[in-house]
């Protein structure tokens, strides 16, 4: 990964660290401010958690905190939704969100349903951590992105975190939230360096962010896909073509909001996911542009998405699937009539 | 295939049962009978709609497990939870009033009759997912150990919800996490249509809960006595913080598995033998036996169960509808906790 966090500039103040080491202290930190917090989890604690964002945190927390669970993504999620309506504030994981559909019923039949079923009564204030993104040649079952799967469902949040800045500073904000957040972590990005403030900033959990400013043309995205995107940017600016580069970041709520105001500056749109196309997030923008922001574009929205495969393991399968640089500057030319 | 058999016939009466514990664990089975009775009324006037699964038949159960646990222990319940939230504590007339869909019921009329909530006496609903509520549960169970409660959760399921993963994985990590939950398993024989013996290749319950290191053992639940002893034994050991315990309470529905139910897969001979059972009536002779109860006393406690289930009636009709634009309330926390 040669991305860099677009997001960050080096001070006199900063620290240089990966991605793995943003996500590790988040939790540290959310562990050390509220007593209330655990981790709970498949290999989180004496193995240091499958892509070693939670190593050491056993030593440092103990098994009261950092709680070492069997592989049972049911009981993993529904015991921490348990633990949420009775005062506690479980941080649960799920190692990748493949794995996430055996926690499906928990996630959807109650973290997202149980406060309007109970007409406002029980809240469910539990995260859940889980990971996605294909590039690592790990297949159909460890590479697919299901963010559009919960991003569908009213009654929770879902985040995707692929900056250091939104590693930092997510956790408080979502301990905070009085009901379920599913944040999307990346395993492709865990090695990405960055230079970073010592002392993180919060991060607002509804809004999106600009990751690029620019002129001609906004390309919306979220997650791994987006530094993929600001490369193609580089590559699009190399060549006269001034891409404004979205992170959509919040994938429910949506800040439409932030999409709308760009294209009423640069006029086209393309949406890039590493998601499947088809009833996707792409999709979702794509619509309410259509809807909202109709008049202001002056070509059709257009969507980069996966291939509509199960992700291969073949390297040149894997990478054919999903977006690229060439296949984002390419479909970003077409729209600008320039291809 | 062998019948599910109804068992014995008498109550035994413990040596110290008191006569006023007695009738009030009456008092409950019936107020639980007649206040489905009447659901049954009101869902043929086309007032309640949607499923309406009924506990008759099953009453002992709630009513001695409940009797067997404090205030401030936890529920957590299934679909056919109409007599474990009455024996929990809820009023018939909020109850009532979710049944017809109003805003004066438990959930303000979003739960209907399978999704029954109360905060105030720690009832965590009403979950229509077989086996949906076990981890909760355990996840309720975990956080009252790590904050130091000194409380048990009594989490409700059907003998149907052994056969789904989520059973399995939750007694797992109950017995592996040491945590103060009692399994209660309520075995009428059928999830909906499917008999427990061409479900399970194992049909003793209790042996696959022991399997997990739980101490597992099997209850007459048509016995409400007998119910609450055994969950009051049960109780103690998991307050004393040794674990977990699974108790298989055998009964039997009276009814079909809902309103839709044309009830084909049963046998009526075996349904009218466990009728026999019936767990209402087998206490009052009991009472009345021990001198405790006479005529008079039993019908006073029906009419008073029946004026109940009026108050309740009128209540839940007078209530108004939730506002329209309420619709979308309590997707997300209206207020930070």
């Amino acid at each position: 990964m040669t991305a860099t966090d677009a997001t960050t500039r080096p001070t006199p103040e900063t620290v240089r660290m990966t991605l793995r080491e943003a996500h590790k202290q988040s939790l540290r930190a959310a562990l050390d401010h509220d007593e209330r917090v655990f981790l709970m989890g498949e290999d989180i604690g004496a193995y240091g958690g499958c892509f070693a964002v939670t190593m050491g945190l056993l030593d440092e927390y103990g098994p009261e905190r950092i709680r070492d669970t069997p592989l049972s993504e049911i009981a993993i999620v529904g015991t921490a939704i348990g633990a949420a309506m009775n005062g506690m504030r479980p941080i649960a994981e799920i190692m990748t969100c493949n794995f996430s559909l055996l926690a499906m019923d928990q996630i959807i039949n109650n973290a997202a349903t149980l406060l309007h079923m109970s007409g406002g009564q029980f809240n469910v204030p539990v995260v859940i951590r889980t990971t996605a993104g294909a590039g690592r040649q790990l297949a159909a079952q460890h590479s697919h992105s299901f963010e559009p799967y919960f991003a569908h469902v009213p009654g929770i949040r879902v985040v995707s975190l692929a900056t250091h800045a939104d590693a930092r500073g997510v956790l408080a904000p979502a301990l905070e939230d009085p009901d379920p957040v599913i944040l999307f972590e990346y395993p492709r990005l865990m090695t990405m360096e960055a230079e970073v403030p010592v002392d993180p900033d919060i991060v607002d959990l509804s809004s999106a962010a600009i990751r690029r400013p620019g002129s001609d043309v906004t390309v919306v995205t979220y997650g791994a896909t987006q530094h993929t995107v600001l490369d193609a940017a580089e590559a699009l600016a190399a060549d006269g073509i001034d891409a404004e580069v979205i992170d959509l970041r919040s994938l429910r709520p949506l800040d439409d909001a932030t999409v709308f105001a760009s294209v009423a500056r640069t006029h086209r749109a393309v949406v890039v996911e590493e998601a499947w196309r088809t009833v996707g997030l792409g999709a979702e923008v794509a619509a309410r542009i259509a809807e909202e922001a109709f008049y202001d574009l002056d070509a059709p929205v257009a969507r980069i998405g996966c291939a509509e495969v199960p992700l291969p393991y073949a390297k040149h399968l894997e990478d054919a699937a999903i977006p690229q640089v060439e296949s984002i500057v390419a479909e970003v030319r077409r729209v600008m009539h320039r291809g | 295939m062998s019948r599910p058999s109804p068992g014995r016939f008498r109550l035994q009466a413990p040596p110290n049962l008191d006569a006023e514990h007695g009738l009030d664990l009456l008092r409950t089975m019936v107020r639980i009978r007649r206040f489905e009775e009447r659901c049954v009324e009101l869902y043929s006037a086309a007032k309640i709609r949607g499923f309406l699964h009924l506990y008759i038949g099953e009453e002992a159960i709630a009513t001695g497990v409940m009797a067997a646990i404090d205030l401030d222990d936890a529920a957590v319940s299934t679909y056919r939870e109409h007599g474990h939230a009455i024996a929990k504590g809820i009023g018939t007339d909020v109850i009532m009033a979710e049944m017809l869909g109003k805003v004066d019921g438990v959930s303000r009329g979003r739960g209907g009759s399978m999704h029954l909530f109360d905060a105030a006496t720690r009832f965590y609903g009403g979950n229509a997912i077989v086996a949906g509520g076990i981890p909760l549960a355990v996840g309720l169970a975990l956080a009252d150990k790590l904050q130091g409660h000194d409380r048990v959760t009594v989490c409700f399921f059907g003998e149907g919800a052994v056969d789904e993963g989520a059973f399995h994985e939750s007694i797992n990590l109950a017995s592996l996490w040491n945590l103060p939950v009692l399994f209660a398993c309520e075995n009428n024989h059928y999830s909906m249509g499917m008999a427990l013996t061409r479900a399970e290749a194992q049909t003793d319950l209790a042996l696959k809960a022991a399997s997990y290191a739980v101490p597992a053992w099997r209850v007459d639940g048509m016995d409400v006595l007998a119910v609450e002893e055994a969950t009051r034994k049960a109780v103690t050991a998991i307050r004393g913080g040794e674990g977990p315990v699974f108790i298989e309470y055998e009964t039997y529905r009276f009814r079909a598995h809902s309103m839709y139910d044309p009830d084909l897969y049963r046998d009526p001979d075996e349904v009218a033998a466990w009728k026999q059972r019936d767990p209402i009536p087998a206490l009052a002779s009991l009472l009345t036996e021990l001198g405790h109860l006479d005529e008079d006393g039993l019908a006073t406690i029906e009419a008073e169960a029946d004026a109940e289930i009026d108050v309740a009636v009128t209540f839940a009709e007078s209530s108004p509808l939730e506002p329209l634009d309420d619709l979308e309330r309590f997707v997300v926390s209206e207020v930070t906790p």
